[in-house]
Protein backbone atom coordinates (compact mmCIF):
# COMPACT_ATOMS: atom_id res chain seq x y z
CA UNK A 1 0.00 0.00 0.00
CA UNK A 2 1.27 3.35 -0.96
CA UNK A 3 -1.37 6.19 0.16
CA UNK A 4 -4.46 5.71 1.99
CA UNK A 5 -6.97 8.66 2.48
CA UNK A 6 -8.93 7.73 5.41
CA UNK A 7 -11.69 10.06 5.60
CA UNK A 8 -10.87 13.12 4.43
CA UNK A 9 -12.35 16.58 5.32
CA UNK A 10 -11.93 19.72 3.66
CA UNK A 11 -13.49 22.98 4.89
CA UNK A 12 -12.93 26.54 3.70
CA UNK A 13 -13.65 29.13 6.10
CA UNK A 14 -13.19 31.78 3.96
CA UNK A 15 -16.91 33.07 3.36
CA UNK A 16 -19.68 33.44 6.01
CA UNK A 17 -20.31 29.85 5.71
CA UNK A 18 -18.18 27.30 6.28
CA UNK A 19 -17.88 25.45 2.83
CA UNK A 20 -17.21 21.96 2.71
CA UNK A 21 -15.56 21.13 -0.56
CA UNK A 22 -14.04 17.57 0.36
CA UNK A 23 -16.59 15.10 2.34
CA UNK A 24 -15.56 11.95 3.77
CA UNK A 25 -13.11 10.79 1.27
CA UNK A 26 -11.27 6.99 1.37
CA UNK A 27 -9.47 5.96 -1.16
CA UNK A 28 -6.25 3.68 -1.17
CA UNK A 29 -3.32 3.32 -3.82
CA UNK A 30 -1.42 0.51 -4.49
CA UNK A 31 2.34 0.84 -5.89
CA UNK A 32 2.51 1.13 -9.33
CA UNK A 33 -1.06 1.45 -10.21
CA UNK A 34 -2.88 3.92 -12.49
CA UNK A 35 -5.93 5.69 -10.28
CA UNK A 36 -8.12 8.60 -12.07
CA UNK A 37 -10.09 10.84 -9.95
CA UNK A 38 -13.15 12.18 -12.65
CA UNK A 39 -15.94 14.54 -11.74
CA UNK A 40 -16.88 17.73 -12.84
CA UNK A 41 -15.03 21.25 -11.76
CA UNK A 42 -15.94 21.78 -8.03
CA UNK A 43 -15.96 18.04 -7.24
CA UNK A 44 -13.30 18.43 -4.99
CA UNK A 45 -10.96 16.43 -7.08
CA UNK A 46 -8.02 19.19 -7.15
CA UNK A 47 -8.52 19.59 -3.92
CA UNK A 48 -7.73 16.48 -2.98
CA UNK A 49 -4.87 16.33 -4.85
CA UNK A 50 -3.42 19.16 -2.88
CA UNK A 51 -3.92 17.61 0.50
CA UNK A 52 -1.83 14.92 -0.75
CA UNK A 53 0.41 17.25 -2.18
CA UNK A 54 0.66 18.98 0.87
CA UNK A 55 -0.28 22.04 -0.61
CA UNK A 56 -3.35 22.43 2.33
CA UNK A 57 -1.66 24.68 4.66
CA UNK A 58 -3.93 27.92 5.30
CA UNK A 59 -5.06 29.73 7.95
CA UNK A 60 -8.73 29.79 6.22
CA UNK A 61 -8.99 26.40 6.38
CA UNK A 62 -9.66 23.12 8.09
CA UNK A 63 -8.71 19.84 7.20
CA UNK A 64 -9.75 16.31 8.64
CA UNK A 65 -8.44 12.58 8.20
CA UNK A 66 -5.70 11.25 7.31
CA UNK A 67 -3.14 10.87 4.41
CA UNK A 68 -0.92 8.04 5.24
CA UNK A 69 2.07 7.95 2.86
CA UNK A 70 3.80 4.63 3.10
CA UNK A 71 2.42 4.49 6.85
CA UNK A 72 3.61 8.80 7.38
CA UNK A 73 1.00 10.79 8.41
CA UNK A 74 1.26 14.08 5.79
CA UNK A 75 -1.92 15.69 6.89
CA UNK A 76 -1.03 17.46 9.44
CA UNK A 77 2.89 16.95 9.71
CA UNK A 78 5.00 20.11 10.06
CA UNK A 79 6.12 21.99 6.68
CA UNK A 80 9.82 20.31 6.94
CA UNK A 81 8.58 17.11 7.32
CA UNK A 82 6.70 17.21 4.38
CA UNK A 83 9.39 19.24 2.37
CA UNK A 84 11.29 15.69 2.92
CA UNK A 85 8.48 14.06 0.32
CA UNK A 86 7.48 16.98 -1.51
CA UNK A 87 9.54 16.87 -4.91
CA UNK A 88 10.97 14.02 -3.92
CA UNK A 89 8.68 10.88 -3.73
CA UNK A 90 5.72 12.73 -4.50
CA UNK A 91 5.31 15.01 -7.63
CA UNK A 92 2.45 17.13 -8.93
CA UNK A 93 1.77 18.11 -12.70
CA UNK A 94 -0.32 21.29 -13.01
CA UNK A 95 -3.08 21.70 -15.76
CA UNK A 96 -1.55 25.22 -16.81
CA UNK A 97 1.58 24.33 -18.88
CA UNK A 98 1.88 28.05 -20.05
CA UNK A 99 2.24 29.41 -16.27
CA UNK A 100 3.48 26.42 -14.19
CA UNK A 101 7.39 27.56 -15.23
CA UNK A 102 9.27 30.58 -14.56
CA UNK A 103 9.18 33.03 -16.84
CA UNK A 104 12.89 34.45 -15.91
CA UNK A 105 14.78 31.01 -15.56
CA UNK A 106 15.92 28.44 -18.17
CA UNK A 107 14.36 25.24 -18.55
CA UNK A 108 17.68 23.54 -17.25
CA UNK A 109 17.61 25.48 -14.13
CA UNK A 110 14.06 24.45 -13.48
CA UNK A 111 14.04 20.52 -13.95
CA UNK A 112 17.32 20.94 -12.07
CA UNK A 113 15.63 22.44 -8.99
CA UNK A 114 14.51 19.37 -7.16
CA UNK A 115 17.87 17.96 -7.72
CA UNK A 116 19.58 20.90 -5.87
CA UNK A 117 16.83 20.40 -2.96
CA UNK A 118 16.78 16.91 -2.03
CA UNK A 119 20.02 15.62 -3.79
CA UNK A 120 22.28 18.43 -2.68
CA UNK A 121 25.47 15.82 -2.76
CA UNK A 122 25.40 15.81 -6.47
CA UNK A 123 27.35 18.19 -8.48
CA UNK A 124 26.74 20.61 -11.37
CA UNK A 125 27.55 18.16 -13.83
CA UNK A 126 26.06 15.14 -12.86
CA UNK A 127 22.74 17.52 -12.32
CA UNK A 128 23.02 18.13 -16.05
CA UNK A 129 23.37 14.50 -17.09
CA UNK A 130 20.63 14.05 -14.96
CA UNK A 131 18.38 16.88 -16.55
CA UNK A 132 19.16 15.78 -20.13
CA UNK A 133 17.98 12.37 -18.77
CA UNK A 134 15.24 13.08 -17.69
CA UNK A 135 14.00 15.67 -20.34
CA UNK A 136 15.10 12.75 -23.17
CA UNK A 137 13.24 10.51 -21.05
CA UNK A 138 9.78 12.80 -21.59
CA UNK A 139 10.33 12.39 -25.34
CA UNK A 140 11.49 15.57 -26.20
CA UNK A 141 14.11 16.41 -28.96
CA UNK A 142 17.32 17.81 -28.70
CA UNK A 143 17.03 17.94 -25.16
CA UNK A 144 20.54 19.55 -24.81
CA UNK A 145 18.89 22.95 -27.04
CA UNK A 146 15.86 22.58 -24.75
CA UNK A 147 17.90 22.64 -21.54
CA UNK A 148 19.31 26.29 -22.44
CA UNK A 149 15.96 27.78 -23.62
CA UNK A 150 13.24 30.05 -21.89
CA UNK A 151 9.79 29.23 -21.04
CA UNK A 152 8.54 31.37 -23.69
CA UNK A 153 10.20 29.84 -26.53
CA UNK A 154 8.51 26.47 -26.11
CA UNK A 155 4.66 25.11 -26.77
CA UNK A 156 2.39 24.21 -24.67
CA UNK A 157 2.60 20.49 -25.25
CA UNK A 158 6.66 20.69 -25.06
CA UNK A 159 6.26 23.02 -21.46
CA UNK A 160 4.01 20.30 -19.95
CA UNK A 161 6.43 17.52 -21.15
CA UNK A 162 9.07 19.67 -19.66
CA UNK A 163 7.07 20.15 -16.02
CA UNK A 164 6.42 15.84 -16.34
CA UNK A 165 10.49 15.94 -16.74
CA UNK A 166 10.88 18.03 -13.11
CA UNK A 167 8.62 16.46 -11.37
CA UNK A 168 10.05 13.23 -12.77
CA UNK A 169 13.97 14.08 -12.11
CA UNK A 170 13.91 12.80 -8.61
CA UNK A 171 11.98 9.85 -9.24
CA UNK A 172 9.50 9.85 -7.10
CA UNK A 173 6.81 6.94 -6.18
CA UNK A 174 3.67 8.99 -6.59
CA UNK A 175 2.88 11.49 -8.89
CA UNK A 176 -0.59 13.55 -9.39
CA UNK A 177 -1.36 14.44 -12.52
CA UNK A 178 -3.94 17.09 -11.73
CA UNK A 179 -5.88 17.78 -15.34
CA UNK A 180 -2.58 17.77 -17.24
CA UNK A 181 -3.55 17.49 -20.50
CA UNK A 182 -6.48 20.27 -20.51
CA UNK A 183 -5.19 23.12 -21.70
CA UNK A 184 -3.57 21.18 -24.81
CA UNK A 185 -5.25 20.31 -27.92
CA UNK A 186 -6.50 16.29 -28.84
CA UNK A 187 -3.25 15.22 -30.10
CA UNK A 188 -1.00 16.50 -27.59
CA UNK A 189 -3.46 15.42 -25.04
CA UNK A 190 -2.89 11.30 -26.20
CA UNK A 191 0.65 11.79 -26.33
CA UNK A 192 0.94 12.97 -22.84
CA UNK A 193 -1.45 10.12 -21.56
CA UNK A 194 0.79 7.16 -23.54
CA UNK A 195 4.21 8.83 -22.08
CA UNK A 196 2.64 9.02 -18.25
CA UNK A 197 1.42 5.12 -19.50
CA UNK A 198 5.22 4.48 -20.24
CA UNK A 199 6.46 6.29 -17.74
CA UNK A 200 4.46 3.84 -15.20
CA UNK A 201 5.48 0.97 -16.75
CA UNK A 202 9.14 1.62 -17.18
CA UNK A 203 9.59 3.32 -13.60
CA UNK A 204 6.98 1.94 -11.60
CA UNK A 205 5.78 4.97 -10.76
CA UNK A 206 2.47 5.40 -9.17
CA UNK A 207 0.14 7.76 -11.01
CA UNK A 208 -2.58 9.52 -9.44
CA UNK A 209 -4.54 11.28 -12.85
CA UNK A 210 -7.36 13.77 -12.18
CA UNK A 211 -9.08 14.39 -14.92
CA UNK A 212 -12.77 15.53 -16.60
CA UNK A 213 -12.07 13.54 -19.79
CA UNK A 214 -13.41 9.77 -19.60
CA UNK A 215 -11.70 8.83 -22.89
CA UNK A 216 -8.42 9.31 -21.51
CA UNK A 217 -9.29 8.21 -17.76
CA UNK A 218 -10.46 5.13 -19.90
CA UNK A 219 -7.05 4.46 -21.90
CA UNK A 220 -4.85 4.79 -18.65
CA UNK A 221 -6.58 4.15 -15.77
CA UNK A 222 -7.18 0.66 -14.09
CA UNK A 223 -9.26 1.88 -11.23
CA UNK A 224 -11.51 5.06 -11.47
CA UNK A 225 -13.06 7.36 -8.54
CA UNK A 226 -16.11 9.35 -9.25
CA UNK A 227 -16.59 12.52 -7.07
CA UNK A 228 -19.54 14.70 -7.10
CA UNK A 229 -19.71 17.62 -4.89
CA UNK A 230 -17.29 16.53 -3.07
CA UNK A 231 -18.55 12.90 -1.97
CA UNK A 232 -17.02 10.09 -3.81
CA UNK A 233 -20.39 8.56 -5.63
CA UNK A 234 -18.82 5.84 -7.04
CA UNK A 235 -15.35 3.28 -7.05
CA UNK A 236 -14.37 0.52 -9.18
CA UNK A 237 -12.61 -0.74 -12.05
CA UNK A 238 -12.36 0.97 -15.14
CA UNK A 239 -13.98 -2.26 -16.67
CA UNK A 240 -16.97 -1.40 -13.80
CA UNK A 241 -17.45 1.84 -14.17
CA UNK A 242 -17.78 1.48 -17.85
CA UNK A 243 -19.80 -1.33 -18.23
CA UNK A 244 -21.64 -1.13 -15.43
CA UNK A 245 -22.10 2.36 -14.03
CA UNK A 246 -24.44 2.21 -10.86
CA UNK A 247 -24.74 5.95 -10.20
CA UNK A 248 -26.85 8.43 -12.51
CA UNK A 249 -24.40 10.86 -12.14
CA UNK A 250 -21.30 8.29 -13.49
CA UNK A 251 -24.04 7.46 -16.62
CA UNK A 252 -24.15 11.36 -17.29
CA UNK A 253 -20.62 11.71 -17.64
CA UNK A 254 -19.98 8.59 -19.90
CA UNK A 255 -22.29 10.38 -22.17
CA UNK A 256 -20.71 13.55 -22.30
CA UNK A 257 -18.37 11.62 -24.46
CA UNK A 258 -18.25 12.47 -27.82
CA UNK A 259 -19.26 9.58 -29.56
CA UNK A 260 -18.33 9.19 -33.94
CA UNK A 261 -21.63 8.51 -34.99
CA UNK A 262 -23.15 9.84 -38.58
CA UNK A 263 -25.19 13.23 -38.20
CA UNK A 264 -29.09 12.83 -38.77
CA UNK A 265 -29.72 15.10 -41.46
CA UNK B 1 12.00 35.04 -33.23
CA UNK B 2 14.59 38.11 -33.56
CA UNK B 3 17.50 37.64 -31.26
CA UNK B 4 18.28 41.30 -30.49
CA UNK B 5 15.60 43.46 -29.59
CA UNK B 6 16.05 47.08 -31.01
CA UNK B 7 16.60 49.97 -27.85
CA UNK B 8 13.94 52.53 -27.78
CA UNK B 9 15.37 56.10 -28.82
CA UNK B 10 14.68 57.07 -25.15
CA UNK B 11 16.61 54.36 -23.66
CA UNK B 12 19.61 55.45 -26.31
CA UNK B 13 19.56 59.42 -25.37
CA UNK B 14 19.32 57.86 -21.78
CA UNK B 15 22.52 56.20 -22.10
CA UNK B 16 23.86 58.92 -23.98
CA UNK B 17 23.44 61.11 -21.60
CA UNK B 18 24.53 59.06 -18.16
CA UNK B 19 27.25 58.40 -19.87
CA UNK B 20 28.62 61.38 -20.17
CA UNK B 21 27.25 62.46 -16.54
CA UNK B 22 29.36 59.40 -15.25
CA UNK B 23 32.85 60.01 -17.30
CA UNK B 24 31.98 63.51 -15.42
CA UNK B 25 31.88 61.79 -12.02
CA UNK B 26 34.98 59.39 -12.47
CA UNK B 27 37.21 62.22 -14.04
CA UNK B 28 36.47 64.53 -10.76
CA UNK B 29 37.25 61.41 -8.42
CA UNK B 30 40.71 60.89 -10.09
CA UNK B 31 41.66 64.87 -10.78
CA UNK B 32 40.20 68.29 -11.25
CA UNK B 33 42.07 70.91 -12.98
CA UNK B 34 41.53 73.45 -9.86
CA UNK B 35 41.93 72.81 -6.35
CA UNK B 36 37.97 73.17 -5.15
CA UNK B 37 38.95 75.11 -1.56
CA UNK B 38 41.81 77.50 -3.31
CA UNK B 39 40.60 80.70 -3.48
CA UNK B 40 41.89 83.70 -5.95
CA UNK B 41 40.47 86.85 -5.46
CA UNK B 42 41.90 87.82 -8.88
CA UNK B 43 39.45 85.54 -10.20
CA UNK B 44 36.52 86.74 -8.30
CA UNK B 45 32.99 85.82 -10.28
CA UNK B 46 34.91 85.69 -13.54
CA UNK B 47 33.25 84.76 -16.35
CA UNK B 48 33.46 81.59 -17.62
CA UNK B 49 36.89 81.54 -20.26
CA UNK B 50 39.29 78.55 -21.71
CA UNK B 51 41.13 79.15 -18.29
CA UNK B 52 37.77 78.26 -16.00
CA UNK B 53 35.69 76.42 -18.23
CA UNK B 54 32.42 77.56 -15.88
CA UNK B 55 33.71 80.82 -14.31
CA UNK B 56 34.78 81.56 -10.96
CA UNK B 57 32.63 81.68 -7.73
CA UNK B 58 32.74 84.59 -5.46
CA UNK B 59 35.58 82.90 -4.06
CA UNK B 60 37.62 82.80 -6.64
CA UNK B 61 37.24 79.08 -6.86
CA UNK B 62 36.83 77.15 -9.78
CA UNK B 63 33.32 75.87 -10.97
CA UNK B 64 34.35 73.13 -13.93
CA UNK B 65 36.44 71.79 -10.68
CA UNK B 66 33.44 72.10 -7.99
CA UNK B 67 30.82 70.94 -10.31
CA UNK B 68 32.78 67.78 -11.38
CA UNK B 69 33.49 66.99 -7.35
CA UNK B 70 30.18 67.99 -6.49
CA UNK B 71 28.21 65.52 -8.84
CA UNK B 72 30.55 62.85 -7.29
CA UNK B 73 29.37 64.12 -3.72
CA UNK B 74 25.82 64.04 -5.28
CA UNK B 75 26.19 60.43 -7.08
CA UNK B 76 27.48 59.07 -4.32
CA UNK B 77 25.03 60.21 -1.46
CA UNK B 78 22.03 59.35 -4.00
CA UNK B 79 23.63 56.02 -4.52
CA UNK B 80 23.84 55.10 -1.22
CA UNK B 81 20.25 56.28 -0.50
CA UNK B 82 18.69 54.24 -2.71
CA UNK B 83 20.86 51.23 -2.17
CA UNK B 84 19.23 51.52 1.51
CA UNK B 85 16.28 52.10 0.41
CA UNK B 86 15.86 49.54 -2.36
CA UNK B 87 17.97 46.55 -0.25
CA UNK B 88 15.93 47.37 3.43
CA UNK B 89 12.35 48.04 1.14
CA UNK B 90 12.91 44.86 -1.07
CA UNK B 91 13.24 42.70 2.14
CA UNK B 92 10.24 44.29 3.78
CA UNK B 93 8.36 44.19 0.51
CA UNK B 94 9.38 40.38 -0.23
CA UNK B 95 8.03 39.29 3.01
CA UNK B 96 4.96 41.11 3.95
CA UNK B 97 4.00 40.52 0.48
CA UNK B 98 4.78 36.64 0.23
CA UNK B 99 3.48 35.73 3.96
CA UNK B 100 0.97 38.29 4.43
CA UNK B 101 -1.49 38.12 7.63
CA UNK B 102 -0.90 39.96 10.65
CA UNK B 103 2.96 41.00 9.76
CA UNK B 104 1.70 42.87 6.88
CA UNK B 105 -0.86 44.37 8.58
CA UNK B 106 1.44 45.71 10.86
CA UNK B 107 4.61 47.01 8.67
CA UNK B 108 2.59 48.34 5.95
CA UNK B 109 0.40 50.48 8.69
CA UNK B 110 4.00 51.65 9.43
CA UNK B 111 4.64 52.09 5.93
CA UNK B 112 1.99 54.44 5.63
CA UNK B 113 3.06 56.49 7.73
CA UNK B 114 6.50 56.71 6.79
CA UNK B 115 4.46 57.70 3.24
CA UNK B 116 2.59 60.29 4.20
CA UNK B 117 5.44 62.15 5.97
CA UNK B 118 7.36 64.31 3.36
CA UNK B 119 10.68 63.09 2.73
CA UNK B 120 12.85 66.39 3.62
CA UNK B 121 10.88 66.71 6.52
CA UNK B 122 11.58 63.68 7.62
CA UNK B 123 15.25 64.30 6.99
CA UNK B 124 15.26 67.43 8.46
CA UNK B 125 13.94 65.67 11.51
CA UNK B 126 17.01 62.86 11.83
CA UNK B 127 19.36 65.80 10.54
CA UNK B 128 18.25 67.97 13.63
CA UNK B 129 18.54 64.91 16.36
CA UNK B 130 21.96 63.41 14.74
CA UNK B 131 23.69 66.73 13.62
CA UNK B 132 24.16 67.26 10.10
CA UNK B 133 26.57 65.42 7.47
CA UNK B 134 26.86 63.58 4.80
CA UNK B 135 26.36 60.26 6.30
CA UNK B 136 23.43 61.76 8.37
CA UNK B 137 21.65 62.67 5.25
CA UNK B 138 22.41 59.38 3.43
CA UNK B 139 21.26 57.59 6.16
CA UNK B 140 18.02 59.83 6.96
CA UNK B 141 16.71 59.85 3.22
CA UNK B 142 17.43 55.95 2.82
CA UNK B 143 14.93 55.59 5.94
CA UNK B 144 12.73 58.01 4.11
CA UNK B 145 13.06 55.83 0.57
CA UNK B 146 12.05 52.63 2.36
CA UNK B 147 8.14 52.71 2.10
CA UNK B 148 7.84 53.41 -1.82
CA UNK B 149 10.26 50.40 -2.33
CA UNK B 150 8.49 48.12 -0.01
CA UNK B 151 5.42 49.05 -1.25
CA UNK B 152 6.22 48.18 -5.14
CA UNK B 153 8.07 44.71 -4.58
CA UNK B 154 4.80 43.98 -2.27
CA UNK B 155 2.43 44.67 -4.60
CA UNK B 156 4.63 42.15 -7.08
CA UNK B 157 4.97 39.53 -4.84
CA UNK B 158 1.32 39.30 -3.64
CA UNK B 159 0.77 38.43 -7.50
CA UNK B 160 3.39 36.47 -8.02
CA UNK B 161 3.18 33.95 -4.78
CA UNK B 162 -0.20 32.35 -6.04
CA UNK B 163 1.03 31.77 -9.58
CA UNK B 164 1.42 28.05 -10.54
CA UNK B 165 5.47 27.27 -11.11
CA UNK B 166 5.59 29.33 -7.37
CA UNK B 167 3.52 26.47 -6.50
CA UNK B 168 5.30 24.08 -8.64
CA UNK B 169 8.15 25.10 -6.46
CA UNK B 170 6.60 24.81 -3.33
CA UNK B 171 5.80 20.99 -4.26
CA UNK B 172 9.33 20.73 -5.30
CA UNK B 173 10.05 21.11 -1.51
CA UNK B 174 12.01 24.58 -1.94
CA UNK B 175 12.33 26.25 1.10
CA UNK B 176 10.14 29.41 1.31
CA UNK B 177 13.22 31.77 1.23
CA UNK B 178 14.49 30.49 -1.58
CA UNK B 179 11.06 30.40 -3.51
CA UNK B 180 11.04 34.57 -2.38
CA UNK B 181 14.52 35.28 -3.35
CA UNK B 182 15.49 32.82 -6.05
CA UNK B 183 12.14 32.04 -7.67
CA UNK B 184 10.24 35.10 -7.54
CA UNK B 185 12.67 38.29 -6.85
CA UNK B 186 14.26 37.71 -10.65
CA UNK B 187 9.98 37.93 -11.48
CA UNK B 188 10.07 41.75 -10.49
CA UNK B 189 13.65 42.89 -11.64
CA UNK B 190 12.00 44.88 -14.67
CA UNK B 191 9.48 46.67 -12.40
CA UNK B 192 12.76 47.13 -9.01
CA UNK B 193 14.83 48.38 -12.24
CA UNK B 194 13.04 51.24 -13.24
CA UNK B 195 11.92 52.36 -9.69
CA UNK B 196 15.70 52.26 -8.82
CA UNK B 197 15.95 54.43 -11.21
CA UNK B 198 13.27 57.19 -10.44
CA UNK B 199 14.27 56.85 -6.71
CA UNK B 200 17.79 57.70 -7.50
CA UNK B 201 16.16 61.09 -9.29
CA UNK B 202 14.66 61.65 -6.23
CA UNK B 203 17.00 61.25 -4.48
CA UNK B 204 19.65 63.07 -6.31
CA UNK B 205 16.94 65.86 -5.96
CA UNK B 206 16.56 65.18 -2.18
CA UNK B 207 19.99 65.55 -1.52
CA UNK B 208 20.17 68.66 -3.66
CA UNK B 209 17.63 70.15 -1.90
CA UNK B 210 19.04 69.43 1.69
CA UNK B 211 22.24 70.61 0.25
CA UNK B 212 20.65 73.94 -0.64
CA UNK B 213 18.84 74.19 3.09
CA UNK B 214 22.84 73.66 4.21
CA UNK B 215 22.05 70.21 5.83
CA UNK B 216 23.77 67.89 3.67
CA UNK B 217 27.55 68.51 2.34
CA UNK B 218 28.95 71.26 4.94
CA UNK B 219 31.26 73.46 2.79
CA UNK B 220 34.19 73.98 2.34
CA UNK B 221 32.93 70.63 0.26
CA UNK B 222 31.10 70.71 -2.82
CA UNK B 223 27.43 69.64 -4.08
CA UNK B 224 25.45 70.43 -6.72
CA UNK B 225 22.62 71.73 -3.79
CA UNK B 226 25.24 73.79 -1.70
CA UNK B 227 26.49 75.78 -4.93
CA UNK B 228 23.37 76.40 -6.07
CA UNK B 229 22.24 77.97 -2.70
CA UNK B 230 25.22 79.96 -2.59
CA UNK B 231 25.11 81.02 -5.86
CA UNK B 232 21.11 82.53 -5.45
CA UNK B 233 22.88 85.82 -3.97
CA UNK B 234 25.26 86.34 -7.41
CA UNK B 235 22.14 85.23 -9.78
CA UNK B 236 22.13 88.68 -11.83
CA UNK B 237 25.51 89.42 -11.99
CA UNK B 238 27.08 85.99 -12.64
CA UNK B 239 24.49 83.80 -13.83
CA UNK B 240 27.17 80.98 -14.77
CA UNK B 241 27.10 79.96 -10.97
CA UNK B 242 24.03 79.25 -10.92
CA UNK B 243 23.53 77.40 -14.23
CA UNK B 244 26.17 75.01 -14.43
CA UNK B 245 25.47 72.93 -11.03
CA UNK B 246 21.38 73.53 -11.97
CA UNK B 247 21.94 72.22 -15.68
CA UNK B 248 24.12 69.11 -14.37
CA UNK B 249 21.40 68.53 -11.69
CA UNK B 250 19.13 68.48 -14.93
CA UNK B 251 21.29 66.07 -16.82
CA UNK B 252 21.61 63.66 -14.04
CA UNK B 253 17.97 63.39 -13.56
CA UNK B 254 16.83 63.59 -17.41
CA UNK B 255 19.38 61.07 -18.26
CA UNK B 256 18.03 58.48 -15.42
CA UNK B 257 14.56 58.90 -16.43
CA UNK B 258 14.96 58.39 -19.75
CA UNK B 259 17.26 55.25 -18.90
CA UNK B 260 14.12 54.23 -16.90
CA UNK B 261 11.80 54.96 -19.68
CA UNK B 262 13.87 52.82 -21.83
CA UNK B 263 14.08 49.86 -19.38
CA UNK B 264 10.45 49.78 -18.72
CA UNK B 265 9.41 50.19 -22.57
CA UNK B 266 11.45 47.16 -23.41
Amino acid sequence: MLLEVNNLNIEFYDHDLPERVVNDLNMKLDEGEILGIVGESGSGKSMTAMAIAGLLKRHDMKTEGEILFEGEELLHAKRDTLRQYQGNEISIVFQEPMTSLNPVKRIGWQVEESLRIHRPDLDSSERYRRAIEALRDVELDQPELIYKKYPHELSGGMRQRVMIASAMICEPKLLIADEPTTALDVTIQLQIVKLLQRLNREKHTTILFISHDLSLVRRLCSRIIVMQNGIVVETGTTEDIFHNPVQEYTRMLINAIPKLEKPVI
Amino acid sequence: MKKKKAYSTNFIIGAVITGIVLVMIIIGFIHTPYDITKMNSAVKLAPPSLKHLMGCDNFGRDIFSRVLKGMGNTFVIAFATVTIGAVCGVVIGAFTGFFGGWLDEVLMRINDVLFAFPSILLALVFVSIFGTGKYNVVAALGIAFIPSFARIVRGEFIKYREMDYVKSARLAGVSQIRIIFVHILPNTMTVLLSSIMIGFNNAVLAEAGMSYLGIGVQPPDASLGSMLSESQTYLFSAPWYAIFPGAMIILMVLGFSLLADGIKEK
